[in-house]
């Protein structure tokens, strides 16, 4: 089977700019959730969210800036750290490259501004860049158009699954022939008052207003839904033949991946993991390796009541009883549709350094967490292989398995 | 007080680099906004809603069309 390889990674998020200072945060467990200042968030019942830790607007040129929904401007800064990490440059042949990038919710912000001023001041002052700014596969486009990618430029979307599917269908486009290379990732940029008076509603949301950087704590006793975070991840994929002609460093391989479906409920997550489970099956029978060889799970782990104990049990029963898992977001928040290509990255750099990220704030585990998590410190580990996970709003499910490069 | 046209010039001039990050050196009446300024039909109508407001005018959809260089669009404001 033709074996797909990272070899570029790229980051914003509320932890940092860029994939390092990400990186150095994650393990250092620092929290990137704050209050919220806003005006229009004083009267949710959550005001409390992970924003940038670098504005879009500090990196990309002005008038560029503003013809771009937000989840299009972090979704373009990832891509262009991923391509220059990568080394890539013109010479690429365009037609053999492609673009799997998604957002969970698309560009909601955009359209809710808009409808503002339609409301406001007539429809003769809506942007005229309103509709490529808030359909949800403008991050793809966007990614697409400023590399020229002519092989195919695809969005999936899946909620929280989307980055983490978008890489499993950017591998399957190298392993069936389609690119040679691909940009993989999502984005996304809802932190504003309807979507999250809307996920506040479904009461998903931790409502820890007065103590912020303590409210994600993945796995705890005391753990009252998921913080949301804004940014998003690029990887890029290669065939690894192609990446060892042209010299590049290889990070991981993308050894396994596997997509299922719940077919059980829109938003309760199946207490027993069994879509989840079989998605963490599907990458390891891809990647033919022995379970006991995955030695950590980057878990899905947001922070609500239900789903972070019904992973645990898909871990034990796909993987078993001996990876460390880390939940991220505790740190992030949850990136919705950024969280599958950043917890990839985490999972990817666990690899490379040896190093597992921690879960923070998990001060009192759950009575029921009976598998070994790297609670609040980093955890030196030797991993030749680690699992990422990501299950979504509508029963999606998402299992990455990368393994040393 | 009407404006002259190197008022109107310069007023369009902000607007461009504003909505389409154009440089104002660049901007004289023999330019073509297309061809010469790189504003594209989206900037364009971006252009011709921030110039209405800014300059009090009307100017209907029909009429951009006619406003191929900023020297038509000096002229058709400087006209009010």
């Amino acid at each position: 089977m033709t074996e797909v390889v990272v070899t570029g990674l790229g980051a914003t998020t509320p932890l940092g700019g860029d994939v390092a200072s990400t990186w150095e945060a994650l393990v250092a467990g620092r929290s990137g959730v704050h209050l919220l200042e806003h005006e229009w968030a004083q009267e949710l019942p959550c005001r409390i969210a992970a924003e940038l830790a670098v504005e879009p607007s500090e990196v990309l040129p002005r008038v560029r800036l503003r013809r771009l929904d937000r989840s299009e401007q972090i979704a373009l800064v990832a891509a262009q750290q991923a391509w220059d990490d990568a080394g890539l440059n013109d010479d690429l042949e365009k037609e053999r490259l492609g673009v799997v990038f998604g957002s969970g919710i698309g560009g909601a912000l955009t359209l809710l501004a808009q409808d503002d001023i339609l409301e406001e001041s007539g429809a003769r002052k809506v942007s005229p860049f309103t509709v490529p700014m808030l359909m949800p596969n403008g991050p793809a486009a966007v990614v697409g158009l400023e590399y020229h990618a002519r092989a195919g430029v695809h969005a999936p979307t899946s909620a929280c699954a989307t980055s983490a599917e978008a890489i499993s269908w950017a591998a399957d486009m190298i392993r069936v022939g389609r690119a040679d290379v691909v940009i993989a990732g999502g984005a996304e940029a809802v932190i504003g008052g309807l979507p999250m008076a809307g996920f506040s509603s479904m009461k998903a949301m931790s409502t820890r207003n007065d103590d912020p950087t303590h409210a994600s704590r993945p796995w705890d006793r005391d753990r009252d839904g998921f913080v949301m975070g804004e940014g998003g991840g690029a990887l890029i994929l290669e065939r690894r033949d192609h990446a060892e002609a042209r010299g590049a460093k290889i990070y991981a391989v993308v050894a396994g991946s596997g997509l299922t479906s719940d077919g059980f409920d829109m938003v309760q997550p199946d207490p027993e993991c069994r879509g989840g489970g079989r998605a963490m099956a599907a990458a390891i029978k891809q990647a033919g390796i022995d379970p006991k060889e995955i030695g950590h799970v980057n878990a899905h782990a947001t922070s609500t009541p239900v789903g972070d104990m019904a992973e645990v049990k898909g871990v034990k029963r796909e993987v078993g009883d001996h990876p460390v898992l880390t939940g991220t977001k505790s740190m992030t928040g949850h990136l919705l549709g950024g969280a599958g290509a950043v917890e990839s990255i985490a999972t990817i750099l666990a690899i490379v350094e040896g190093v597992i990220p921690p879960t923070i704030n998990l001060e009192n585990p759950d009575p029921a967490l009976d598998l070994d998590v790297a609670a609040n410190e980093a955890r030196k580990v030797e991993l030749n292989a680690a699992l990422n996970t990501a299950f979504g709003f509508g029963g999606h499910n998402a299992a990455l398995l990368f393994t040393k490069a | 007080m009407a404006l002259s046209r190197d008022e109107i010039r310069e007023g369009l001039s902000d607007i461009l680099e504003e909505v389409a990050g154009v440089n104002p050196d660049d901007v004289a009446d023999g330019k073509s906004f297309t061809d010469d300024l790189d504003v594209d039909s989206l900037a364009m109508v971006e252009v011709v809603v921030a110039a209405e407001e800014k300059f009090g005018v009307k100017i209907p959809d029909d009429e951009v069309a006619n406003l191929k260089t900023v020297g038509d669009a000096v002229s058709f404001i400087e006209k009010g």
